[in-house]
């Protein structure tokens, strides 16, 4: 495509959407245009976030029920029993209950709190903002990704009412067991509602990706290069690359689950007997055949996770240490790594199903490649602080705290991708431990570095920073407590989804490590409501910005109003001139990308 | 409960009263101040932090190490190759943990903010880049070597001339079922859908059959099956060719160090070599209820927690002296033909051939 070419289409969109920045002083929006159907990316984003904090509650809150399980096998709670019912019978969860909770906890944090309340808030929040682009590409896909996102939730959610409970085989829903109904109580309805769920989503983040790719490359505003990007917006590009060629896959294995459910076809069914049903006629299929497809997503899953936090911390680093981030082309060579290694490293959680040896060795050369960029990007970060003026926003203490966290889980990542360790290793509660820190957490604390950082933005209004700081220590000093523990009971070899270790004479010592486990679950869970009143508390009676640029940033959001109305300019769109990264040069603290390069400065 | 309730929203209402006022206090006394003086107790408590967390480290370890496999030896000789990898992985992942983690909450307290430094423009260094591609591209390239060198050992199989003892383990929910091969050293031919879980519960074909198109094989006639319970020798390599009934399951040995998936209608295999009786390690471990284990480690279903196996591992004396106690599987399924029981085979002959039923 010619600049020119970019530039035309680019004002055109532009002007168009200039007619509708004036109707919107003119015209009274109403209730449903504003805050329901909105095409708004800033309010779509708001949408996401906030449904995601829905889930994120929820999804937390399950942990926390089966953590009690964990934590106190030997105790009984009569309220438990007064909320979940049947579920409770005795005030104690039922094995039933407890896979439930596990799968659901999953697939929830991974795909509704991870996926669309992280990148979907932030890609929506800040494509058209760093851009410099009125709004997405196609406001209308906008709003209809996030709907498809609220339907998955409420067809989500009305799983967990069924009679015979939510599906419960796992966040990865392997067949046969998810495919058979009668192989568990959860792969009856449950299951069913789970599959269209996730089909809705997909859906969801497909529509939502590919507005996101168009708008990076397409609706750039003038003197914005590639290369002037800052690494939010290329990390969240990746992301939507990853998205767009992967999700497609999962739902590929996702529909031939459904034939295999509920119109008797073999794709993953063969030679099975079930208990109190008999032999079934299915023969021929592969049960493997799920699992290359669901990982040929769930491995790029991983990344799409992380590589908006990634981003994220990047800017958040770099603007706090009042510093330019260190090698910005080796970062977003690293993102690029990363993103194509994502897609070739699949099979490395498939190492003990049996698969060929040699096909082993191979990904597990590949797998370790990706510690290659991954290291690339934390020594890039800590040279960035190197000799910094380092200001402890809340937003720059949860990047530091992303950059710890990052390197402890990707450093067993080492070991897991292995796969010789990996035989001794899999599916323990070292795994558990694994992803957790580096997945889970990691990625949360870079979704709470985002709020934070862009909360003002967002709500034109500040959080309480004595409350932010009280849920960062707790929730980084809980998030190793819970976790690096947790490797120790993986390197006894305890297997994770167990609902009671008792019976096992290898795996009762760690008793009381669970009970401190699961208390410091529970703490960590409190601190998140105190971040949740902070949160609503201050969209209405937070301290008002009075400052357009806050934190002193070059991108171009800081250049919009402090409360930007829809197209986020009320004239021309900033033109810009310079990478995001001037801090510290020649003496100034920061210098804007919309500032002109002057005569004399200095070349970098 | 109501009263739990209570005090927790009121220690939540508190907290929020409290970080509300020292909003007003900071507008009151200057707001660029108070950031300043909240930047250095941050600063401070990072570097705390790095203290503590390393304290907490070491204290963790002293607290569980004891408690995990990594403080006895291997039960099989495959392990010890895989824990001396997982010790060299250890070291390097561990020294990279340490540095990185000084460097990440030294360089976050060293350089807080401060009137007096002024900010080093640094943005770029191909030397540095270079560095921090190469050192560790190196480590994980021996890394990866001695992993593969593991592995392929590990997949290999059994050496040949070694005289693997073969063991059929099958899946299925929730227990683990075995099968020897008897005399004639073959496992006969099984088929799922003659399953009846009251005397066949691994499909053994032995009888004929138009409808399913097979004949009886009599290499199933001296299989031995049993369940929970599966016998092993000390030094000498157990292969077990491992499938499922139902769903997925997964044999987990973590005292031998290994673990492999039972696919329904996909054959695996597993291999290893004990290296101490039961008896042995119950002396090692100080433990007198010591058990080898096999643990389910694949979700499969409600019960999955409680799909457990014993490995019994003994000398090939006592595993001679087991063996010959025990009653091929089809002599179970047809009594008359028990050469032991040849008297009472009249009796009990009709009720044996019942047709399963499902």
């Amino acid at each position: 495509m010619s600049n020119e070419a970019v530039l035309h289409a680019h004002s055109g969109v532009a002007s168009s959407h200039d007619a509708g920045g004036h109707h919107e002083h003119h015209h009274h929006e109403t209730f449903i245009t504003k805050y329901v159907f909105s095409q708004d990316h800033k309010m779509i984003a708001k949408q996401f976030l906030i449904t995601g904090m829905v889930w994120a509650v929820l999804g937390g809150l399950m942990s926390v029920l089966f953590r009690l399980q964990l934590g106190y096998p030997d105790s009984t709670f009569p309220w438990l029993e007064d909320i979940l019912g049947k579920w409770a019978k005795g005030g104690r969860i039922t094995p039933e209950a407890y896979y439930a909770l596990v799968t659901t906890h999953g697939t929830v944090l991974v795909f509704f709190v991870l996926t669309a309340g992280l990148s979907g808030t932030f890609a929506n929040f800040l494509i058209p903002l760093q851009v410099g682009a009125r709004d997405m590409a196609s406001p209308f896909l906008n709003m209809l990704s996030y709907w498809f996102f609220f339907s998955a939730s409420v067809v989500m959610l009305s799983s967990l009412f069924v009679e015979t409970g939510p599906f419960s085989g796992g966040w990865t829903a392997y067949p046969p067991l998810s495919a058979l109904h009668d192989a568990s109580p959860g792969s009856k309805t449950g299951m069913d509602l789970w599959i269209i769920s996730m089909a809705l989503f997909v859906v969801s983040s497909l529509l939502g990706g590919l507005n996101y790719i168009v708008t990076i490359l397409n609706m750039r505003t003038k003197g914005m290069s590639m290369t002037r990007l800052p690494l939010t917006i290329w990390a969240l590009f990746f992301t939507a690359v990853l998205g767009v060629l992967s999700f497609p896959v999962l739902l590929s294995g996702f529909i031939l689950l459904i034939f295999d459910r509920n119109f008797g076809t073999s794709f993953y069914l063969s030679d099975i007997f079930v208990n109190g049903v008999g032999a079934l006629p299915n023969e021929g299929g592969s049960a493997i055949l799920f699992q290359h497809l669901f990982w040929f997503l769930g491995h790029p899953e991983v990344y799409i996770i992380l590589l908006p936090a990634m981003g994220m911390v990047s800017e958040i680093l770099s603007v706090n240490s009042r510093k330019p981030i260190f090698g910005y082309m080796a970062m977003v060579g690293s993102l690029f790594a990363i993103a194509i290694l994502a897609f070739l490293v699949w099979a490395h959680h498939m190492f003990v199903t049996g698969l060929n040896p040699f096909l082993g060795s191979i990904f597990v050369l590949l797998t370790l490649l990706i510690a290659v960029p991954s290291a690339i990007k934390v020594f890039n970060w800590l040279t960035t602080l190197w000799r910094g003026n380092v200001r402890f926003t809340p937003g720059m203490m949860f990047a530091i705290g992303f950059v710890s966290l990052f390197i402890s889980g990707g450093l067993t990542g080492i070991w897991l991708g292995n796969s010789a360790l990996d035989v001794h290793l899999h599916d323990t509660m070292f795994v558990v431990a694994h992803f957790h820190i580096v997945m889970g957490v990691a990625s949360m604390f870079g979704m709470f570095a985002g709020i934070y950082h862009w909360y003002p933005k967002m709500f034109g209004r500040y959080l309480n920073n004595t409350l932010a700081y009280i849920h960062f220590w707790i929730t980084m000093a809980g998030a190793y407590l819970i976790f690096w523990p947790m490797h120790y009971e993986g390197l006894a070899g305890m297997p994770r989804r167990y609902y009671s270790y008792e019976q096992w004479e290898s795996f009762k010592n760690f008793g009381d490590l669970n009970r401190f486990i699961s208390t410091v679950a529970m703490i960590v869970f409190a601190a998140q409501i105190l971040f949740l009143l902070n949160f609503f508390y201050s969209i209405w009676k937070g301290r008002k910005v009075t400052n357009q640029n806050p934190w002193g940033s070059n991108t171009l959001e800081w250049t919009a109003p402090i409360r930007p109305g829809h197209g986020n300019w009320p004239g021309e769109i900033p033109e810009v001139h310079r990478w995001a990264y001037d801090y510290g040069k020649d003496g100034k603290e920061f210098i804007p990308q919309t500032t002109p390069v002057g005569a004399d400065e200095s070349h970098h | 409960m109501y009263l739990i309730i209570a005090v927790i929203i009121l220690v939540f209402l508190i907290i929020f009263q409290i970080a509300k006022a020292s909003e007003y206090v900071a507008v009151l006394k200057g707001e660029e101040q108070n950031r300043k003086q909240t930047n250095k107790v941050n600063g401070f408590l990072m570097f705390g932090f790095m203290i503590m967390g390393l304290i907490g480290v070491w204290y963790c370890n002293e607290l569980y190490f004891k408690k995990t496999l990594l403080a006895l030896p291997s039960a099989s000789e495959q392990g010890e190759k895989i824990d001396s990898m997982l010790w060299v992985t250890l070291a390097i992942t561990g020294v990279v943990f340490i540095i990185t983690q000084i460097i990440l909450f030294w360089f976050a307290f060293r350089y807080q903010e401060s009137d007096k430094r002024k900010v080093y423009f640094f943005h770029e260094s191909n030397k540095l880049e270079l560095l921090w591609t190469v050192v560790p591209a190196i480590f994980l390239t021996v890394l990866v070597v001695i992993g593969l060198r593991n592995w392929n050992y590990i997949t290999g199989g059994p050496p040949e001339g070694s005289n693997p003892l073969r063991v059929e383990v099958t899946g299925a929910q929730f227990k683990w079922i075995f099968r020897y091969p008897g005399k004639d050293d073959q496992f006969g031919k099984k088929y799922y859908k003659v399953i009846d879980n009251a005397n066949n519960s691994l499909g053994l074909v032995w009888r004929d059959s138009a409808a399913l198109n097979m004949k009886d094989d009599p290499a199933t006639h001296d299989d031995i099956v049993m369940e929970s319970t599966v016998y092993v020798v000390k030094d000498r390599p157990v292969k077990f060719i491992i499938g499922s009934r139902d769903v997925i399951h997964d044999v987990g040995l973590s005292q031998f160090r290994m673990k492999m998936d039972a696919v329904p209608g996909i054959p695996t295999t597993l291999w290893f070599t004990p290296k101490y009786t039961t008896t042995e390690m119950k002396k090692i471990t100080g433990n007198p209820d010591f058990i080898y284990e096999i643990s389910c480690d694949q979700m499969c279903g409600n019960s999955h927690y409680a799909m457990r196996g014993i490995v019994q591992v003994v000398t090939q004396e006592e595993f001679d002296v087991w063996m010959a106690k025990q009653k091929p599987a089809y002599y179970d399924a047809f009594p008359e033909k028990d050469p032991a029981k040849k008297d009472t085979a009249a009796v009990k002959g009709p009720l044996a051939v019942v047709p399963a039923k499902k």
